[in-house]
């Protein structure tokens, strides 16, 4: 499956120029950005692993782009954001995110369904790249 | 009867002799009034009878929006009525529409309850609009005081926690009413939600009317349409909602409903504006209560909202909404089948989505308005709109919007999910292609062509729906002249 998270998931994956220009705007705005990896995309997932602490004050696109590089470098099998961060009142939000690396396959998940009372069904969710626990995926990543 | 012009009469035993008298010698005209910040202000656009004094007519708007009745009553003694007495302060002609003039009236805080649309609406619409001397009457704007405001629990939700819990940024959010909207089975409506959302819509929705009709139940609805969007989050990885409209005959139904909802795992629930104005508020608890994301339908307000000389503009009905707890707000699409001039509905947008909304007579706006921090409301442009417009959409209505796209997602050639998917790469290709800082207005439809060179279902999309348009006049338009000739 294509997890389609993000704002772009549904077009072509971004190359390069097409990140730096996303990054443009996001400076322009006066957002700081922030970079997020993880192995377990489920929808629920709120809080990936932060790649250092937002860029408050990096504002040369081309040193965000070197961090871009240097996670997706770090973790190639991963899922990468980009996230942009808005300080303004009102918002206080984040106001882009989109994915800027995937893993080669991504499994997907499985959804689990419970027969309760009438007819009603308990669902979840479960990642299929977190069927086996954190110690063991990381190990057999580090030696591949 | 005293027939002098001037406003109140000022000698007490003449004021209160028993019989008739005008308005505005009752007091309820003070063009030397200056408004408090605490008041509550309205503005009307009277259409007084043949022979009535405009000056009279809004008199008597702010005395039946308040204190007055039609003979003088010997009982306003015993009160600090002068305190009471709502105020017809100023008096513009209506530019280019002879016959017409906007009132505005303040209302003192103390004329209202607390937290109480329904309050606050009983007095300001309450019997005045029938009233005889006026041929017609609309309520033009509302200034709310943040004293007042801050009475209000305002939306259950709002933008950004609704951002932050569905995971969405930096992108309209996309959906889709369900058609037919009657006769479905359950199942079969199911099949509806499912498609759209695995195709890339983040919510689906129930129509106004469908509550619990033979042909499909409200239990039937609900358990399909979770099982459908449950699946659909698992096949894209991303979350997921459908509007399940808990609009009932009574309260005590619409809160089974939507515990129901709840119970399911349902991340939002809709009720119509005909539920009425208490029943929204009760709703908006329950939804701030169990974390729930509330979306209104406005099904009914083109009774009242649509013709200029006559009823309540929807700013204000917007207005109301945010302050009576509504997490999502029809407002127009501007380009869609439904009414909407593309001034009007950016006053309408900016209700319901900024902190502050500055005085802007081309919007409609009269008023300089604080929203006292009360949560932003997301509103929502459903009718008529399709895949071809993105460009047009993404610039009258920005960012924080959720665009549906009923017909133009289950009408699509390929099918339903290709519909879906269609609005998604044509939405997603705007976004990138306006922060890439490429000019939209004018690039937009070739921007959309290039996509569907490579997604065969916007092609087919844009195919279908190239030449659809609704390009008829408003009957909702704003009567502004860069320099109003009264104005104060």
């Amino acid at each position: 499956m294509r997890l389609t998270q993000g704002q772009f998931s549904f077009l072509p994956d971004l190359g390069d120029a097409e990140i730096k220009a996303q990054i443009d705007y996001a400076l322009a705005q006066g957002w700081a950005i922030g970079i997020e990896f993880t192995d377990d995309p489920h929808p629920r997932n709120t809080y990936w692993t932060m790649w250092g602490t937002p860029m408050f004050d990096v504002k040369d696109p081309a040193g965000i782009m070197m961090e871009v590089t240097a996670c997706r470098d770090a973790h190639a099998d991963k899922y990468v954001k980009l996230l942009a961060f808005d300080a303004t009142k009102g918002f206080e939000t984040i106001r882009m995110s989109f994915i800027v690396n995937r893993p080669r396959d991504e499994p997907g998940f499985e959804l689990l369904r419970s027969e309760g009372v009438g007819r009603r069904i308990g669902y979840a969710l479960r990642s299929y790249a977190t069927a086996r626990p954190p110690a063991a995926r990381y190990a057999a990543r580090a030696g591949s | 009867m005293n027939e002098m012009a001037g406003s109140g009469i000022t000698d007490l035993k003449q004021r209160y002799r028993p019989g008739v008298l005008k308005y505005r010698q009752m007091g309820y005209w003070d063009p030397d009034y200056e408004p408090k910040d605490t008041d509550i202000l309205a503005v009307f656009r009277i259409t007084p009878q043949d022979g009535v004094e405009p000056e009279e007519a809004a008199a008597a708007v702010a005395g039946e929006s308040s204190t007055a009745t039609w003979t003088v009553v010997w009982t306003d003694r015993l009160t600090d009525c002068e305190y009471y007495r709502a105020r017809a302060y100023r008096l513009d002609p209506v530019p280019g529409t002879p016959g017409q003039w906007f009132a505005y009236i303040a209302y003192d805080l103390d004329l209202f309850e607390e937290g109480s649309i329904a309050n606050l609406t009983a007095s300001i619409i309450g019997n005045v609009f029938g009233f005889k001397p006026l041929k017609a009457l609309r309520l033009e704007d509302m200034r709310i005081p943040a004293h007042y405001l801050k009475t209000f629990q305002g939306p259950a939700t709002g933008i950004v926690v609704e951002r932050e819990r569905m995971n969405v940024y930096g992108r309209p959010l996309l959906g889709a009413t369900m058609k037919p909207k009657l006769g479905l089975s359950g199942r079969n409506y199911g099949r509806v939600v499912y498609e759209a959302l695995k195709g890339g819509l983040d919510f689906t929705k129930d129509d106004e009317n469908i509550n619990s009709q033979p042909f499909m139940h409200w239990r039937d609805r609900y358990l399909y349409c979770m099982e459908a969007v449950n699946k659909a989050m698992a096949e894209t990885g991303e979350m997921k909602g459908t509007y399940l409209n808990v609009t009932a005959a009574t309260m005590e139904d619409m809160y089974e409903r939507a515990e129901f909802a709840r119970d399911l795992g349902s991340v939002i629930v809709m009720i119509d504006l005909v539920i009425g104005y208490t029943a929204i508020q009760s709703m908006a608890k329950w939804a701030r209560r169990n974390d729930m994301i509330l979306h209104l339908h406005r099904a009914g307000h083109s009774t009242y909202t649509r013709q200029k000389n006559h009823g309540i503009s929807f700013r204000v009905i917007a207005k109301w909404m945010r302050m009576a707890g509504v997490d999502h707000l029809h407002a127009g699409t501007v380009v869609g089948k439904l009414e909407g001039d593309p001034n009007v509905v950016r006053g309408y947008y900016d209700t319901c989505r900024e902190i502050h909304v500055p005085r802007n007579l081309e919007h409609g706006i009269f008023f300089d308005q604080p929203w006292a921090s009360l949560k932003k409301l997301m509103p929502v442009a459903s009718g008529g709109i399709h895949a071809g417009q993105m460009h047009q959409l993404l610039n009258y209505l920005g960012e924080d919007v959720v665009l549906q796209f009923g017909g133009g997602t289950i009408g699509h050639p390929m099918g339903i999910a290709a519909g879906a998917t269609a609005n998604r790469v044509a939405l997603e290709t705007m976004v990138k292609a306006r922060n890439e800082g490429r000019d939209i207005w004018r690039e937009g439809p070739a921007i959309l062509a290039q996509a569907a060179r490579w997604c065969q279902p916007l092609r087919a999309a844009l195919d279908t729906w190239r030449d659809v348009t609704f390009d008829y006049a408003s009957t909702d338009s704003v009567d502004y002249v860069p320099t109003p000739t009264l104005a104060v």
